[in-house]
């Protein structure tokens, strides 16, 4: 009897143990990452990293073409993919209790927001890059967008459903049709949730790299046309790290830690933001 | 059914609710007469919101449910397909069980209602939320911050603002779906108070299963048990001499 | 009531009748024009899924009509006699993918128990966000940690210990025999695991937390222990929902590109061993399909993505399903 309770005690005490070193392993990893990242990276920060473009191989640069692409590529498609996820994800969330569309949409949805990215790359250049024959921003942008899009959804239905029924009929009982009851009452009750989830869509296509490789490309020039190849951080890190020149490679850590740095504080801000939303 | 000729705002006549196949009111017949205050009572889960949710259609909002029979307002048929829904639920207020405030200032709160149906200046808007508030007895306590979240009022504070909301819109008939059972006995005395008073222009339907609060506010009393209507009439009449010996049971407590 | 009180609410009472019925026309128009136009958006995520399926077999029809069901077969990868056989990158997918599974499955599970059973309480929220950090860094910095800092480490470290010890056993050996490269497969499974880490974790950990404190009190009123209670009521309570994190933690890996393409070694060659070169799918497309010469090559390359989609269409499709499987318990038992 005493010898099975030790026996019982001991396991417990073993995986207990373990699962506390399951711990530290997860944390170890993201330490040593984020240590190396700002070792290299805060070489690579300096004025010239934002003032000046790509070099050449050999040469003193910065990555002021790359930043500026990857700002204009992230905005064009949030500016795409927010209005259409939003409308979508009200259509989920407020009309979705009849009919096969919104099941079928979520179900869906639930895919396209675990799809690997890379086909989402591959999609957009065979129905627009390979058509109008060239890499351009637009392209990059359309991609990314597609990102945005099941985020966004997913994250407004949610917020949507955590809107009270009382509060639909409160605002229906009143006489309200309901697109005004959606405009005027849901969708406020639920900004700062949807606002959240715009930051973690934007947080997420900042640092995406495998849809812009098919799409945008890159550029070594300074050009903020959409129509043409465009710079973006991602890929440049992409190509400078992959490359066997020790000063793109300092670029591409000067980049690695400016993206980072930008996603997780999107991240956190998103968290901060949804938590006061929470507390009230 | 009420002596005193009283005329009949709404009426339910072999009237039937269902959820999908669950038969949820069964052959209801009932008349509500105009300005007066009208209970339901009865155990949990007997109807009585439900009934209440048909008179201004509000099971519309949801799927699989649907309804067979008669229920007019005012004579003419709130089930009939061309009966527009939101004009029907300007004329038919309803309160809900825990305050709903909407999230914007009192004033919007007021505003929003009265700006489905009607256009009025900026100083008649500002009349017409003064004039909301005082019936529903908020004014005095909010007058100085109508322009905070309706969301920053106490549970009491919130629950007549809902009252003020649905007022506001000129209804002639306010439904109130246990308004006081989230709230403390101060406020529910208030809201009962208030109840009083609005019932000289409204008529009003109200449910509870608080029978001293049913005695206390109401002119009639409707029992309901599993989706039937057993017994209705005077509220003094069906405390005091209730017909049927299952009112009398759920009355004197021997039973729900 | 007041005079004034009395003035407007007779003023009222005459307004109120002017509602007229083209105000309500419009609102019907306004109300028809909102629900179809947020349907009409709805409705593109469905095109979208249909376009991204269409576009991909258009795409790769050059290369299934040349191939046909061979290429799934084929190890053979040569642009420049355009045959081409997808055998490697398919294995090396689900090779990478289920190392990343065997790492991160048990770290993730105690990583959840940890937070839900173990974690003082003001721990909790600090440990579970640096977690979900850890879910936040893009996959480009894996990628770049994993070339420059993990591999090299890992080669010098890690993978002589692992050809003396694990190489010279019986059946497995093979397995881990060979150059102390650093890169390779085994280092994108590792690298993968640490991606899929985060996503598992916080699924294991929402479940768990769901599981009815009742249920764990009786089991601890019978005299069982942590582990006891999470091994036996925690996980049987939610394993649909344990299984259908982990699914999704697999469709991450499946799809991973960046920190799969600096460290896999991409080379076509079908090795026995881990600590070898080889490819994946999504690194394949990531390092050739901007270069590749003609339309079978092209086509090819397209074709890799379908198979791509469609296998992690079927896992996610799977976890999905389970995960609704569990919300309909759920419902069952409210």
């Amino acid at each position: 009897m005493i010898s099975l309770y030790a026996k019982r005690r001991f396991i417990n005490g073993f995986n207990l143990a373990m699962s506390l070193a399951a711990m530290m392993f997860g944390l170890f990893w993201l330490i040593w990452i984020l240590i190396t990242l700002f070792n290299a990276g805060i070489g690579a920060i300096s004025p010239a990293l934002f003032t000046e473009m790509t070099p050449p191989p050999g040469e003193n640069g910065g990555l002021l073409n790359a930043i500026a692409g990857s700002l204009m590529m992230t905005v064009v498609a949030t500016l795409i993919g927010t209005p259409v996820g939003i409308l979508a994800g009200i259509y989920l969330a407020e009309y979705g209790n009849r009919g096969w569309l919104a099941p079928a949409t979520r179900f869906i949805n639930d895919i396209l927001l675990s799809a690997p990215s890379i086909v989402i790359g591959l999609f957009v250049y065979a129905i627009y890059v390979a058509k109008v024959g060239h890499f351009s921003g637009w392209g990059g942008a359309f991609a990314l967008s597609l990102i945005v899009i099941p985020v966004v959804i997913r994250t407004t239905e949610n917020m949507l459903k955590l809107v009270p029924n009382s509060l639909r009929e409160a605002a229906a009982a009143l006489g309200a049709p309901q697109w005004k009851v959606i405009a005027q009452v849901t969708i406020r009750a639920s900004r700062a949730g949807i606002l959240t989830g715009i930051l973690l869509a934007i947080a997420r296509i900042s640092g995406e790299t495998a849809p812009l490789l098919f799409t945008s490309l890159n550029n070594q020039f300074w050009s903020l046309n959409m129509n043409e190849p465009m710079a973006n951080l991602p890929v440049v890190i992409f190509q400078f790290a992959m490359s066997p020149y020790e000063d793109w490679q300092r670029l591409a850590w000067g980049g690695a830690l400016l993206i980072t740095i930008a996603v997780l504080g999107l991240n956190i801000l998103a968290r901060i933001l949804f938590r006061q939303k929470t507390v009230n | 059914m009420f002596a005193d000729g009283q005329k009949i705002k709404i009426t339910a006549r072999s009237f039937n609710f269902y959820y999908g196949k669950f038969h949820a009111l069964k052959n209801i017949n009932l008349e509500v007469p105009e300005k007066q205050v009208m209970a339901f009572i009865g155990p949990s889960g007997c109807g009585k919101s439900t009934l209440l949710r048909t008179f201004n259609r509000m099971y519309d909002l949801y799927p699989g449910q649907s309804t067979n029979g008669e229920l007019l307002l005012d004579g003419k048929s709130i089930l009939d397909k061309n009966m527009d829904v939101n004009l029907l639920r300007s004329k038919v207020g309803m309160v809900f069980q825990k305050p709903t405030p909407f999230p914007m200032s009192i004033y919007e709160n007021i505003a929003f209602g009265v700006r489905l149906y009607e256009r009025l200046s900026r100083s008649e808007m500002d009349d017409r939320v003064e004039w909301a508030l005082k019936k529903a007895a908020l004014w005095e306590e909010v007058k100085a911050k109508l322009s905070q979240s309706g969301l920053s009022l106490s549970g009491g504070q919130q629950q007549r603002l809902c009252i003020a909301r649905s007022v506001a819109v000129k209804p002639d008939v306010l439904l109130l779906d246990e308004p006081t059972s989230a709230l403390d006995p101060i406020s529910t005395a208030k809201i009962e108070e208030l109840v009083y008073e609005l019932k000289a222009d409204y008529t009003i339907v109200i449910v509870t299963h608080n029978m001293q609060q049913a005695a206390r506010v109401s002119d009639f009393t409707a029992y309901m048990y599993l989706g039937e209507l057993i017994e209705v009439g005077k509220t003094d009449m069906v405390f005091t001499n209730p017909k049927q010996k299952a009112t009398e049971d759920y009355i004197t407590g021997k039973f729900g | 009531m007041n005079l004034l009180g009395l003035y407007t609410s007779l003023k009222i009472r005459s307004m109120a009748n002017t509602i007229n019925t083209a105000d309500l026309k419009r609102q019907h128009l306004f109300d028809m024009l909102f629900r179809n136009g947020t349907r009409i958006f709805a409705f593109l995520v469905l095109v979208l899924l249909g376009g991204i399926i269409v576009s991909l077999i258009i795409g790769s029809l050059p290369s299934i009509q040349k191939f046909g069901l061979s290429f799934l077969a084929s190890s053979e990868w040569d642009p420049v006699q355009e045959n081409f056989g997808a055998l490697v990158p398919i294995v090396g997918t689900l090779v990478t993918s289920f190392i990343a599974l065997l790492i991160g499955i048990p770290i993730s599970f105690g990583i959840a128990l940890y937070l839900t059973e173990l974690s003082p309480k003001w721990l909790k929220r600090p440990l579970g966000i640096a977690i979900e950090l850890l879910a936040g860094i893009p996959s480009i910095i894996y990628g770049m940690w994993g070339l420059f800092i993990f591999a090299p480490w890992f080669g010098d470290n890690i993978q002589p210990w692992i050809n003396d010890n694990l190489g010279t056993l019986p059946l497995i050996g093979e397995f881990f025999q060979g150059p102390p490269l650093g890169i390779g497969m085994l280092t994108s499974g590792i690298i993968l695991a640490i991606m899929v880490i985060p996503f598992i974790s916080s699924v294991m950990r929402d479940v768990f937390e769901i599981v009815p404190s009742m249920l764990k009190e009786s089991a601890y009123g019978l005299g069982a222990t942590t582990w006891e209670v999470v091994w036996n009521v925690v996980l049987p309570y939610t394993r649909v929902g344990v299984i259908g994190g982990i699914m999704l933690g697999l469709g991450r890996a499946l799809g991973e590109t960046m920190a799969v393409t600096f460290v896999i070694g991409n080379a076509h060659e079908l090795n026995k061993s881990l600590l070898m070169p080889g490819n994946s799918i999504a690194s394949a497309l990531a390092n050739e399909f901007t270069e590749a010469v003609g339309d079978l090559y092209t086509s090819a390359l397209i074709e890799l993505g379908l198979i791509l989609f469609f296998i992690t269409f079927v896992v996610l499709s799977l976890s999905k399903l389970l995960l609704l499987q569990l919300a309909k318990q759920e419902g069952k038992r409210t």
